[in-house]
């Protein structure tokens, strides 16, 4: 997803004062973690598309021939380029990524990830009024992108400004949710949880059946929802998703078994397929 | 001449005879009767007066009717709402002002018919106490240099002849007749005209990055969202001059060498669609849109989006996704819409003030526009001014015509007398603007020096502000706005802005601490430079403005617990004045809470429960002699 056509070499450009390659269309922040610089994210996930809603990943950027103009970019959305020269711990990044934990911690003081992250940049406790009942939620819109790229659009983020946050339509059980965990899977914070009893699993207000085996009958990790959503997504086969594991490898050594005894006999199909074949 | 009007112009040269021929017919001297029929004069009933002015027209003789050689017009927004309805008789330009349709046969019988001059009607200077008579002879519109407003009110939106009249399209014609898209691009480069919508981007330099972009098609959009409260410049464009907007839209829309047009008009703004949507079929059934405009290779359509309601769907990425369907949300990426737009195709989108001023550029030439306004601001800029000023709406001046020539000279001056209602801060740029100290009222305006002054240029807006007014309150009120308007989207913006409102309140409230000043101002560095979008970015101007120019007022809340205007109501208390009480007992009428005692009765006084009073002000506001204080 290059900006400037830069071909396909890999080029150079400088971070902290380091030799860093990078690649022709990725972003300072993916140049950076292979050199194992680390920037700290909390909205970016590799599963879905940058986004620079937590801010925290900003880096100073700046090149020779800017004339010692500075911007303060989001690594997780700039495009690297050749001779770029990042710091990503300049006293004016700190400065932002300080304001940004402490915004953060006085919106989730129970967060244990933002309590770290604080700590790390010197903030023991939040200076800013802290929400009341405060919850988990910091936002970063991760469940809400996993959901539309990976799933169905089930949640949203609604409202604005302050009162922003993370909703289903109505308010109520989402309809168009498959229970999948994709969301609670990818919460950076544990806000988002869920429950499973037995064969029954509970997320965002609304209860599904998992999927059984249709051999064993043991229930499968997935729901009823989302095997056919993957089914018809996916254009997979429908008895993908009807066996367990270990049925499943059972079945598996069974065919392999089988296919031995074949080629003893020196067949290469299955006597049944091609008679199945002959009939057509 | 109705048949031939209604026909599409084949050629330029077509167009050009009918737009000769308009000028020597009947219609080009007909005395006029302007009635604005503007959002705000409708407000006051100018719906009703057009009636009766039409009817009272209609009922005079025929002959008569002949004789006068009248017409009536209704047209948009003068910009004078305050003052409206408005009727003005064109060409002598007497200018009517406050008519009710009980006015109505009066006007007709002596002003329109008997050639007098309804003294009552007219508008009285506040200076001198004297009625004004004629249009440009008030100070309001005496003092400005109106290029983007030049038509409004002076005709009927909804004709495309009357447009016509007034040289509409004439510029769309030069630009056809022989010109090339990169003559086009020059002339508004050479014009150095900047975008009137807030970030004051050359406009030329946008245009030309669009057009070196790779990948078409190229999109234009017109941003008509106007989401800044108390703001009504575009809406009064669109209203009022919707074929001004068009011609320009169709000017650009040949340099880019794009086809396809989109305007976005807020959701609150009903009449402004449905002119431009009159507009839009006007300009295709006459060919000058769709298909082979004039006859020439060049096509170009415009189509109309709704807003999607919010504040921050006027900033550029937001509404493009708004009109691509998606939610208004600013998107952040490192990459300009010029390049990657609507639908991630090469796109310029400009304000509807920008695109006004492109015909009258193409018309009288760059050297000309460049001539005008300030070394880095061409031009002029359109004002809403509002606030504490004797004459407040719609003023447009040239860049660089100082803050105390609009405050003083086009708004009238201060609207209160006395020490109270002293001039003490004008607030520039809409919410996210910043609040300047009469020390600066010789500023000249334009975009830079706004700017520098801690303030900003915005889409225009102007309110100015007396010695009742808090600036800690005032820097309260936006951020709240703003604290309700962001997205939500970034932290910095969305956590940073309401923590400012918070310390804010908390001064307010007579709660704060030195520490506070500190903390708020740390706080807007990091917001003004993490934030995603400029909703964030130019959230901290107001209370940076407001730091910078009125920090004893901030200091006089925190040290002195005290409200020097008398604003926050935590901090000031009401009493009454037992020396100038009369004891008319209109204050004990007044108070909703029970908190004033005492009977009625000359020679008798009042008493204030200061535990009961809601601080509401109300009794302030009743009584006649001044006698409720306020410390
Ligand atoms: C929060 C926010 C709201 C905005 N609202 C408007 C608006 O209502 N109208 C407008 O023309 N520009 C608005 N802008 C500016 C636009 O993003 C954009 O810069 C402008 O439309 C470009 O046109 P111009 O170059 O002709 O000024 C807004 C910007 C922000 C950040
Ligand atoms: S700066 Fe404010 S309005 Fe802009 S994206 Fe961030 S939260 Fe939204
Ligand atoms: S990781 Fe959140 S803004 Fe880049």
């Amino acid at each position: 997803m290059s900006e400037v056509n830069l071909g396909d070499a890999p080029f150079t450009m400088t971070i902290d004062g380091k030799r860093v390659e990078a690649r022709p269309g990725e972003m300072v922040l993916a140049a950076a973690k292979r050199a194992g610089i680390a920037i700290p994210t909390l909205c970016e996930h590799k599963a879905v598309e940058s986004f620079g809603s937590c801010r925290l990943c900003m880096v100073e950027v700046t090149k020779a021939a800017w004339k010692g103009w500075k911007g303060l970019m989001t690594a997780c959305l700039y495009p690297a380029a050749p001779d770029l020269i990042i710091e990503t711990q300049s006293e004016r990044v700190l400065h932002v990524r300080r304001n940004v934990l402490d915004l953060l911690l006085a919106r989730c003081p129970d967060s244990t990830l933002i309590q770290r992250l604080a700590a790390e940049h010197g903030v023991q406790q939040t200076s800013f009024s802290v929400r009341e009942q405060p919850d988990l939620c910091i936002l970063c819109g991760l469940c809400v992108r996993i959901c539309e790229s990976a799933a169905t659009s089930a949640i949203s983020t609604v409202k604005r400004g302050h009162h922003r946050e993370i909703g289903t339509p109505w308010g109520g059980p989402p309809p168009a949710c498959i229970g999948c965990l994709a969301c609670a899977h990818v919460c950076p914070t544990g806000h988002i949880t869920f429950e499973e009893h037995g064969a029954t699993r509970a997320i965002w207000g609304r209860s599904f059946e998992l999927q059984r085996c249709a051999e064993c009958g043991a229930p499968l990790p997935i729901t009823v929802e989302q095997a056919s959503f993957l089914v018809e997504r996916q254009a997979l086969d429908a008895s993908y998703f009807s066996r367990c594991e270990s049925c499943q490898r059972r079945a598996t050594a069974q065919t392999f078994g089988r296919l031995a005894r074949w080629q003893k006999l020196g067949l290469t199909q299955e006597p049944d397929a091609r008679q199945e074949g002959g009939k057509r | 001449m109705a048949e031939t009007a209604q026909a599409r112009f084949a050629s330029v040269e077509a167009f050009l005879r009918h737009a000769a021929l308009l000028k020597t017919s009947p219609e080009a001297t007909q005395r006029r009767v302007l009635v604005c029929l503007g959002t705000g004069c409708m407000a006051s009933g100018a719906r009703e007066v057009a009636a009766a002015l039409e009817r009272a027209l209609a009922a005079l003789p025929a002959e008569r009717r002949v004789a006068l050689n009248l017409c009536m017009k209704k047209t948009g927004c003068h910009g004078f709402c305050e003052k409206g309805p408005l009727v003005v008789l064109w060409p002598e330009a007497t200018f009517y002002k406050g008519v009710k349709p009980k006015d109505v046969p009066e006007l007709v019988e002596r002003g329109i018919v008997g050639g007098e001059v309804i003294e009552r009607l007219l508008y009285v200077d506040p200076k001198t106490g004297k009625p004004v008579e004629k249009y440009g002879a008030i100070d309001f519109y005496a003092r400005q240099t109106r290029i983007a407003m030049r038509n409004i009110g002076l005709m009927d939106p909804a004709n495309l002849d009357d447009y016509l009249l007034r040289d509409g399209y004439q510029a769309l014609a030069k630009v056809l007749a022989g010109w090339s898209p990169e003559q086009v691009l020059k002339e508004i480069e050479q014009a150095k005209l900047r975008g009137r919508g807030g970030g004051g981007f050359d406009a030329g330099r946008k245009w030309r990055s669009c057009k070196s972009a790779k990948g078409t098609p190229r999109y234009l959009i017109c941003n008509g969202d106007e989401g800044d409260p108390g703001a009504f410049m575009d809406r009064s464009l669109m209203e009022g001059d919707p074929h001004g907007v068009i011609e320009g839209m169709a000017i650009a829309a040949f340099a880019l060498e794009t086809r396809e047009g989109t305007i976005y008009v807020r959701q609150e703004y009903p009449l402004a669609v449905e002119h431009l949507e009159r507009a839009i079929a006007d300009a295709r059934a006459r060919g000058l849109l769709g298909e082979r405009i004039l006859g020439t290779d060049f096509s170009f359509d415009i189509q109309i989006a709704r807003g999607g309601g919010a504040f921050v769907c006027g900033e550029s990425s937001a509404l493009m996704r708004s009109v691509e369907g998606k939610v208004g949300e600013p998107r952040a990426k490192y990459v300009h819409a010029t390049d990657k737009g609507l639908w991630d195709k090469p796109t310029v989108l400009n304000n509807v003030e920008t695109f006004v001023n492109v015909p009258r550029i193409v018309e009288k030439g760059a050297a000309w526009y460049a001539s005008i306004g300030t070394a880095r601001s061409k031009g002029t800029k359109a004002f809403a001014l509002t606030g504490k000023v004797k004459n407040t709406g719609l003023v447009e001046v040239e860049m660089g015509t100082s803050l105390r020539e609009i405050i003083f000279g086009a708004g009238g001056g201060m609207l209160v007398d006395g020490p109270k209602g002293a001039f003490k801060a004008v607030q520039t740029g809409g919410p996210s603007g910043g609040c300047l100290p009469e020390s600066l009222l010789d500023l000249p305006v334009d975009f830079d020096s706004l700017t520098d002054a801690g303030s900003m240029m915005g889409s225009g807006g102007m309110i100015v502000m007396d010695h009742s007014t808090c600036m800690v309150d005032v820097a309260r009120y936006f951020l709240s706005f703003l604290t309700d308007e962001s997205c939500g989207k970034c932290v910095p913006c969305r956590e940073g802005l309401y923590q400012m409102y918070r310390i804010l309140s908390r001064i307010a409230e007579g709660q704060g601490t030195e520490a506070d000043l500190a903390k708020i101002e740390d706080l807007s560095q990091a917001v003004a430079v993490g934030s995603l979008c400029a909703l964030g970015k130019s959230g901290p101007t107001p209370v940076l403005s407001t730091l910078r120019y009125f920090r004893h007022e901030y200091e006089a809340h925190i040290k002195e617990k005290r409200c020097p205007a008398g604003v926050c109501k935590a901090l000031i208390t009401y009493s009454i004045d037992t020396s100038a009480c009369d004891g008319c007992g209109a204050c004990l009428a007044a108070c909703a809470s029970d908190a004033i005692t005492g009977t009625p009765k000359k020679g008798e006084t009042f008493q204030i429960n200061t535990l009961q009073c809601d601080k509401c002000g109300a009794c302030a506001a009743v009584c006649k002699r001044g006698a409720v204080a306020i410390s």
